[in-house]
C-alpha cells in the first residue's frame, strides 16, 4: 500500500533504538518492503524502545517507526496514544509514576510535584510504591522500593507453588533451578505424550487463576484438537488487577519454572512458538525472564519463546486485548465468540493462561491428576496464592489450600479486625467482617456472591477510610476502559460522576438508582470483562456495606 | 482444463425470535434474523456495506443461555439458539445506551438516534447539567467537508470506511483511550496535512452529522439549509468510465451533496474526490 507518512525525521538515537527492534533498514530507498506488511506486531516494541531511549515518543519516532513496519501513521498513532506509559509530548527523560491505588493509598501515598500518578504498580506488599523511569544509552527501570519484605511462608515446607522461592533458589541459575528438580516435569510430559498431559489436567479439575476459571485441561484439549495451523500459547502475565502482584513474585523469583510450564504447554497443545506477555512496570520480572529463556535453550527442544511488554493498560490483561496488542494494535477487545482456543494470536488457535495456572501445570504433572485433586475442595482443586495487602501486619504473597478461611489468611498476615476486606481486586467485591468463615473457594464465594478472582485480598481496618477507595475504583476503570463500547467507555464515567456526588454529600434524586442501573447494563452489554466487573466493587459496597447508606 | 472449487452447500438454520420460528443461511447473523422475522432493531454502527464493530450495543438482544446481551449485529446465527429483542433486559440496556450517548454527544443531527431514544424512552438528561460530554470546537480546515466530534458517538464507521473496508486511505484512526477516546488523523494534524484524499466516503457512512460536507455545513449556519425541499436525482458520474451510479441532493437549483447507493454494484455507497465533490461546474453561473 502506499502510505503517506510524517515528514519530521527522527534522531539518529531513535533510528538506532528503533533499527535494533526491527532490524536495520537496506537503505537503498525509502519504498515500503513487501516482506515489512507483516511485521506491524513490532510495532509496540519499537516505540517502547524509542522511549526508553529518549523517554518519549516523538513525531519523528512514530514516523519512522510506522514507515519501517509500513503502519499508517494515523494508524500508529491510534496505537501510541492508546498506552498511558508512551509519552507523545516530550517529558523528563527521568520519571517517576507514583501508585496512588488502593493498597499504596492505604499506606499514604503521595504524589510530589513533577511526579506522575500511576494505577496499581503490582507492589502492594511494599506500599507505597513507585516505578521509575530513566531515559538514555542505557535504560533503567526501577520498582521501588527495591525489595520488600520476605516471602511470609518462607521455609514452610508445605509450600507448593511456591517451594522453591520459599527454600531460597537462585531464580538467575539454571543449575540451581535443575538441581531442585527443574525440567523434570517437561521430560515427563514428553514421556506421557500430549493427550495424557491433558488428561492428567482435566483429572485434575484445575481451574484458570487468572480470574475467570476456566478449567484449564479443557482449553488444551480444544486448541491441541484445532486443525488450523500453527498453534500458539501464550502466558498473560499482564497481571494489572490493583492489589494483584502474585505473578510478579512467581516470575522474579522462580522464573524457570514458568518457562518449563510454558514448554509444557506449547507441548501438549501442538505449539512451536509461545509469548510472555508481562506489564511494563515489571522490569526485574522482565530480566529474569529473559534470562531463564535463554539459558533454558538447551531443554526446550525448538520451541520458542518470546518475551512482549505492554505499556501501561490494565485492558491488555483481558485476553483477546492482549492479542491486538501483541499484533501491535490498539488494546481492544474482541468480541467472543469465537472463543481463542479457535481464534486466538494472529488468528490462530491459542491457548492463553495465567501465570499461577501455569505453575500449578508442574503441580498436576508431579503429583499425577488424581492425586493433586486431593488438595483442596470437590469444586476447587490444589492451592490458591492470595495476595494480601492493607492494614495487616506481614503483607504479602500467601500459598494455601482451597477451603482455608478468611479468617485464617487474616491471621497468618497478622490483620487487624478489618471493617471490610476487598475479594479479588478492583474487578471484586467488598466483603464485611460477618464473612470472615467465608471459606476461599470458587463454590463457596459464588454462593456468597462475591469472586476470588486474581487472588487479591486488601484489608481495611475501622481506621481505613471506604470512601475514597470507591472513588478510586470508579477512577481507576474511567482511566483503564479502552472506550471501545458504549456502556463502558460512558458508563464509567456517569458512575465516577454519580459515586463523587454522593461523596460529596450532594446526589441527585435517584443516584442509587441510577448506579445499580449503570451496574446493570454494563454488566449486561459491554464488549468485555472490564466494563462487565467495571461496578462490582462499588455496587458491593453499597449493598454488602451500607456505605452511603 | 479449469477448476471450479465449490464451497460446501450453506445449511439452514432454525431458530426462535421472540417465539418466531425463523430459519436463516448458514453465516447470518441475529440481526439478519431479527430482520427476517420483521423485527425492527436499532443500529448505529452498523452498517451494511462495513464489517460489523459492534461497539454501540443499541442492537443487543438476550440469547437463552448465554451470560450477557449479544449484540445481534455480530453474533452468527446457530441452530436452536432462542432469542428475545424486546425483554425487560433489553429494553433496559437499549435506554440507557442511548441515554449515555445522549448525554454526552449531541445527537441533534442523528435522525435513528433520536427516533430511538424516542422508541425506547431515553431520558438523557437524567444524568444532569454537569454531565461531562465530548463538546469541542467543529474542525474547518478544508473546502470540502467539515468535522464536527462533539456529533461523534465514536460508531468507527468512519475509520473502517477510511481503511479496509472501502478506501484504504487510513487517513484517520481512533487515537486515545477511555471518554477520551476520538477520531484523528496522526498527531492530529489537519486534514490538508493528512493523508485524506478527500473521497468523502467517511461522510457517507456518519450516522450523526459529525462528518458533513462543507456546502451543507455552510447552508445550515447560514439558515439556508432546506431539508423539506431537497430532491435527488439520479445520474452517473461523467468523469471517468467506472459508471459509479450518483444521486444528486438538490435543493431549489443548487446541489448540496453527493452520495451513491449502498446496494450499487460498482459502487457499494462509495465515490471518489471528483464523483464526491466536483458538481460545481454544473452550478457555474457565471
Amino acid at each position: 500500500m502506499d502510505l503517506r507518512l510524517l515528514d519530521a525525521l527522527p534522531t539518529d538515537a531513535e533510528r538506532d533504538a528503533i533499527d535494533a527492534v526491527v532490524g536495520e533498514a537496506d537503505g537503498a530507498s525509502d519504498r515500503v518492503a513487501h516482506a515489512d506488511r507483516t511485521r506491524r506486531h513490532l510495532l509496540l516494541p519499537a516505540l517502547r524502545a524509542a522511549q526508553l531511549r529518549v523517554g518519549w515518543v516523538s513525531e519523528g519516532a512514530l514516523g519512522y517507526a510506522s514507515r519501517r513496519l509500513s503502519v499508517p501513521p494515523a494508524d500508529a498513532y491510534g496505537v501510541a496514544s492508546f498506552y498511558a506509559l508512551l509519552a507523545l509530548e516530550e517529558r523528563p527523560a527521568d520519571l517517576t509514576h507514583v501508585c496512588t491505588d488502593l493498597s499504596c493509598a492505604l499506606k499514604g501515598a503521595r504524589v510530589a510535584p513533577g511526579e506522575h500518578a500511576s494505577p496499581c504498580l503490582g507492589l502492594c506488599e511494599r506500599a507505597p510504591a513507585s516505578y521509575r523511569t530513566i531515559a538514555g544509552v542505557a535504560p533503567r527501570e526501577l520498582q521501588l522500593p527495591e525489595s520488600g519484605p520476605p516471602l511470609p511462608q518462607a521455609g514452610d515446607s508445605s509450600l507448593r507453588l511456591l517451594r522453591r522461592i520459599g527454600a531460597g533458589i537462585d531464580p538467575t541459575s539454571l543449575e540451581a533451578y535443575v538441581a531442585a528438580g527443574g525440567f523434570e516435569q517437561l521430560r515427563r510430559a514428553r514421556e506421557l505424550g500430549g493427550d495424557t498431559v491433558i488428561g492428567e489436567l482435566k483429572e485434575s479439575r484445575l481451574l484458570g487463576r487468572g480470574g475467570a476459571a476456566f478449567p484449564t485441561g479443557v482449553k488444551w484439549e480444544a486448541v491441541a484438537g484445532q486443525q488450523a495451523q500453527p498453534h500458539y500459547v501464550v502466558c498473560n502475565a499482564d497481571e494489572s488487577e490493583p492489589g494483584t502482584f502474585k505473578d510478579r513474585v512467581l516470575m522474579e523469583s522462580d522464573p524457570f519454572a514458568l518457562v518449563e510450564s510454558i514448554a509444557i504447554a506449547a507441548f501438549a497443545t501442538g505449539a512451536r512458538k509461545a509469548f510472555i506477555y508481562v506489564r511494563a512496570e515489571y522490569p526485574l520480572a522482565h530480566e529474569r525472564i529473559r534470562n531463564a529463556i535463554a539459558r533454558s535453550a538447551p531443554h526446550l527442544d525448538g520451541i520458542e519463546i518470546e518475551l512482549r511488554i505492554g505499556a501501561g493498560a490494565y485492558v491488555c490483561g483481558e485476553e483477546t486485548a492482549l492479542f491486538q496488542s501483541i499484533e501491535g494494535y490498539r488494546g481492544e477487545p474482541r468480541n467472543k465468540p469465537p472463543f481463542p482456543v479457535e481464534v486466538g494470536l494472529f488468528g490462530k488457535p491459542t491457548a492463553v493462561n495465567n501465570v499461577e495456572t501455569l505453575f500449578n501445570v508442574l503441580e498436576v504433572l508431579r503429583d499425577g491428576g488424581a492425586d493433586y485433586a486431593l488438595t483442596g475442595t470437590e469444586g476447587s482443586t490444589g492451592t490458591r496464592l492470595f495476595c494480601v495487602s492493607g492494614c495487616v501486619e506481614r503483607p504479602g504473597l500467601y500459598e494455601l489450600p482451597f477451603g482455608a478461611t478468611l479468617r485464617e489468611l487474616l491471621e497468618l498476615a497478622g490483620s487487624a479486625p478489618p471493617k471490610a476486606v476487598l475479594l479479588g481486586g478492583a474487578a471484586g467485591a467488598f466483603v464485611g467482617p460477618e464473612l470472615l468463615d467465608l471459606k476461599l473457594t470458587h463454590e463457596d464465594t459464588r454462593a456468597a456472591g462475591v469472586t476470588l478472582g486474581s487472588g487479591v485480598v486488601i484489608v481495611y481496618d475501622e481506621r481505613a477510610e471506604l470512601v475514597p477507595a470507591l472513588l478510586r475504583i470508579a477512577e481507576f476503570f474511567r482511566d483503564e476502559s479502552c472506550g471501545q463500547c458504549v456502556p463502558c467507555r460512558v458508563g464509567t464515567v456517569r458512575q465516577e460522576e454519580a459515586l463523587m456526588r454522593l461523596a460529596a454529600g450532594a446526589p441527585h434524586a435517584d443516584e442509587r438508582e441510577t448506579l445499580a442501573e449503570l451496574a446493570q447494563v454494563m454488566r449486561d452489554a459491554s464488549i468485555c470483562g472490564l466494563g462487565q466487573t467495571a461496578a462490582n466493587a462499588i455496587e458491593s459496597a453499597i449493598v454488602n456495606l451500607g456505605v452511603f447508606a | 482444463m479449469t477448476t471450479t472449487l465449490i464451497a460446501a452447500p450453506k445449511r439452514m438454520l432454525d431458530l426462535t425470535v421472540d417465539g418466531q420460528a425463523v430459519r436463516v443461511l448458514e453465516g447470518s447473523t441475529l440481526l439478519d434474523a431479527c430482520r427476517l422475522a420483521g423485527i425492527d432493531t436499532p443500529t448505529l454502527c452498523y452498517g451494511d456495506t462495513l464489517t460489523p464493530v459492534n461497539v454501540c450495543r443499541v442492537c443487543v438482544v438476550e440469547l437463552e443461555g448465554a451470560r450477557t446481551l449479544v449484540p445481534s449485529c455480530s453474533r452468527k446465527a446457530e441452530a436452536g439458539m432462542v432469542v428475545h429483542t424486546d425483554s425487560e433486559r433489553v429494553r433496559t440496556s437499549r435506554k440507557l445506551v442511548l441515554e449515555l450517548l445522549g448525554s454526552s454527544v449531541d445527537l441533534s443531527l442523528a435522525p435513528e438516534a433520536l427516533e430511538y431514544i424516542e422508541r425506547y424512552d431515553a431520558k438523557p438528561e437524567r444524568f444532569g447539567a454537569d454531565a461531562a460530554t465530548v463538546a469541542q470546537d467543529v474542525k474547518v480546515d478544508n473546502d470540502l467537508y467539515v468535522r464536527d466530534y462533539s456529533r461523534c458517538i465514536l460508531c468507527y464507521k468512519c475509520v473502517s470506511a477510511c481503511g479496509e473496508d472501502a478506501q484504504n486511505t487510513f487517513a484517520i484512526a481512533v487515537a486515545g483511550r477511555g471518554f477520551g477516546a476520538h477520531i484523528s488523523t496522526e498527531l492530529d494534524v489537519t486534514l490538508p496535512e493528512s493523508a485524506c484524499v478527500y473521497c468523502g466516503n467517511c461522510i457517507a457512512v456518519c450516522p450523526t452529522g459529525a462528518l458533513m460536507s462543507k456546502s451543507e455545513y455552510d447552508r445550515r449556519r447560514a439558515g439556508t439549509w432546506d431539508e423539506a425541499s431537497e430532491e435527488v436525482v439520479t445520474t452517473v458520474c461523467p468523469y471517468c468510465g467506472v459508471g459509479c451510479n450518483l444521486e444528486l441532493h438538490v435543493q431549489g437549483d443548487d446541489i448540496v451533496n453527493v452520495t451513491s447507493p449502498d446496494d450499487h454494484d460498482v459502487t457499494r455507497g462509495n465515490l471518489c474526490i471528483k464523483g464526491r465533490f466536483g458538481f460545481q461546474f454544473v452550478q457555474n453561473r457565471k
